[in-house]
């Protein structure tokens, strides 16, 4: 048994309220999904926290509904739960695209959205989904309730506005207008992390967002105006690879991931013509 | 089975802190409270050993493990199940592959504790008696292997992609199965094999 994890101690709330009430009174207390990415600082020895809480059980936050014309999905929705709902196929198809290119189908049917969203790695796959679409975060405390736009929610890398003892409980997803395109770059098609991942959005007032391209997912304003305002596909390509500030790392280097986004934009706008 | 120390506390200091707590241990299953109830949090699980039970194909077993072992470790060492094998423990090739409630996930990546109250079935569950399931005797028909290390992986993830989808296509199969690796590449066997176990149902 790994020894990285000696000392873990786990929280069992029975439903949210708790779960919340043990965050304030028992902190600092880590919630844990699907344990996907913990599971990964976890072995690995970088973890510090010890004490954890577990909301594996907590069904009530795996809701997928409709909210209006729009959506709003439980944190704890796997990425299985997203792929196979109705719903998040017809309102947000963009998503269930995500949905089916993370990891493989084991990692699908434990990773949730919420942790994808909290964990806030730049390259996390459902993020560009949930920036096009203009989503709101929404943090539940003890004491109340908050929405927080989701391109408000980033501070820059791995931070968030999140307060240590607030819960993501929700994604709501205003109507999208439009077609929704998503493509995700990497070494191979399962299994691995994104170089470059895309989901855009086609319409009057164009919405692109991309990870893997800077410290947290981004939108680039710059570019969706040019779009919106008629400039060429060329042009717009143009103003993307300067408006994005992507780095080399283990993954890719920073000219190939300029370079690709610009196809992608292309292939955006050719696909969805 | 030593304890590191990461952030300078000691596994004993750490004890000494979190031990009364564990004494009020929480050993239901399921939840029950629904929200608005103000009752003072329950306590917590560990570090220390905490019985509780998990349900393996089809059987009830009553384990103690703590609460940072994984579901993988306990179907290993306390229930002596090794059909799920442990490669990567990181949750990256598949070799651990089990069910719970019917869906393939990565025993390594799962805590033990939040399989309870569910329905655990592991590669040796599948046969009746002498009789192989359809999706093993498809494999050994196939060839759907070399080593064989990875192929109770591969078996727990055909198997559950067959009961979902049970005519699957060629693109299907590679989708339901990418998160198993075979470092001896035996892929198109083990897509065949995959793909006859669907025709034999
Ligand atoms: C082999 C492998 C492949 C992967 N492939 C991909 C991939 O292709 N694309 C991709 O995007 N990701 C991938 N991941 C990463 C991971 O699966 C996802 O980020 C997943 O969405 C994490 O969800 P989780 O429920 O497992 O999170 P957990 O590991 O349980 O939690 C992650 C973090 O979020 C916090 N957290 C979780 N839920 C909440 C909440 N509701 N409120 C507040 N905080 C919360 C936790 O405290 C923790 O810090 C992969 C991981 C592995 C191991
Ligand atoms: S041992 Fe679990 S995925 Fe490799
Ligand atoms: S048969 Fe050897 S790893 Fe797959």
């Amino acid at each position: 048994m790994r020894s990285a994890v000696a000392g873990l101690e786990l929280l069992e709330p029975r439903s949210v309220n708790e779960a919340l009430r043990m965050m304030r009174d028992r902190g600092p207390a880590t919630p844990l999904a699907g344990a996907t990415d913990l599971y990964v600082h976890l072995n690995s020895g970088t973890l510090k926290p010890r004490r954890f809480v577990n909301r594996w059980a907590l069904d009530e936050l795996r809701r997928i509904a409709s909210k209006r014309d729009g959506l709003s999905i439980g944190a704890l929705a796997t990425f299985t739960d997203c792929l196979r709902s109705p719903l998040v196929r017809r309102r947000l198809p963009m998503l269930a695209a995500a949905a089916r290119e993370v990891g493989g189908v084991q990692i699908q049917n434990r990773g949730t959205l919420g942790g994808n969203v909290a964990n806030a790695s730049p390259a996390g796959d459902a993020l560009p989904v949930l920036a096009a679409a203009e989503a709101l975060v929404v943090l539940r405390s003890t004491e109340g309730e908050r929405r927080v736009p989701f391109s408000a929610f980033y501070t820059g890398y791995r931070s968030t506005v999140m307060r240590a003892d607030e819960l993501i409980v929700a994604l709501e997803i205003p109507p999208v207008a439009g077609k929704q395109w998503f493509r995700k770059v990497g070494t191979r098609l399962a299994q691995a992390i994104s170089k470059v991942v895309i989901a855009a959005v086609r319409d009057a007032r164009p919405r692109i967002a991309l990870g893997s391209v800077g410290p947290t997912v981004v939108r680039v304003p710059r570019t969706e105006e040019a779009l919106a305002s008629g400039a060429s596909i060329e042009q717009a390509r143009r103003i993307l690879e300067a408006e994005i500030k992507p780095i080399d790392d283990i993954r890719s280097t920073a000219a190939y991931r300029r370079r690709v986004a610009g196809n992608l934009l292309a292939c955006f706008w050719k696909e969805t013509s | 089975m030593s304890a590191s120390k990461p952030d300078g506390l000691s596994r004993r200091d750490f004890l000494g802190v979190t031990g009364a707590l564990a004494g009020a241990g929480l050993l239901a299953g399921k939840s029950t409270a629904g929200d608005g109830d103000n009752r003072p949090a329950a306590g917590g699980l560990g570090p220390d050993p905490v019985k509780f039970g998990l349900r393996v194909n089809g059987k009830d077993h009553e384990v103690a493990a703590e609460p940072r072992a994984t579901l993988l470790d306990v179907l290993r060492d306390s229930l002596d199940l090794t059909g799920a094998k442990k490669a990567c423990d990181r949750g990256e090739c598949g070799a651990c592959t089990v069910l719970v409630d019917g869906k393939a996930v990565y025993a390594c990546m799962m805590l033990a504790l939040q399989a309870r109250g569910r329905e655990i079935r592991t590669v040796e569950g599948l046969a009746k008696g002498e009789d192989l399931h359809a999706v093993q005797a498809a494999f050994i028909e196939h060839d759907g292997y070399q080593c064989g290390f990875c192929t109770p992986g591969q078996v727990m993830a055909t198997v559950a992609l067959l009961e979902k989808t049970p005519s699957p296509s060629g693109d299907q199969i590679r989708a339901g199965l990418c998160g198993n690796l075979c470092r001896c590449a035996a892929y198109n066997r083990i897509f065949d094999a995959a793909a006859a176990a669907s025709k034999a149902k």
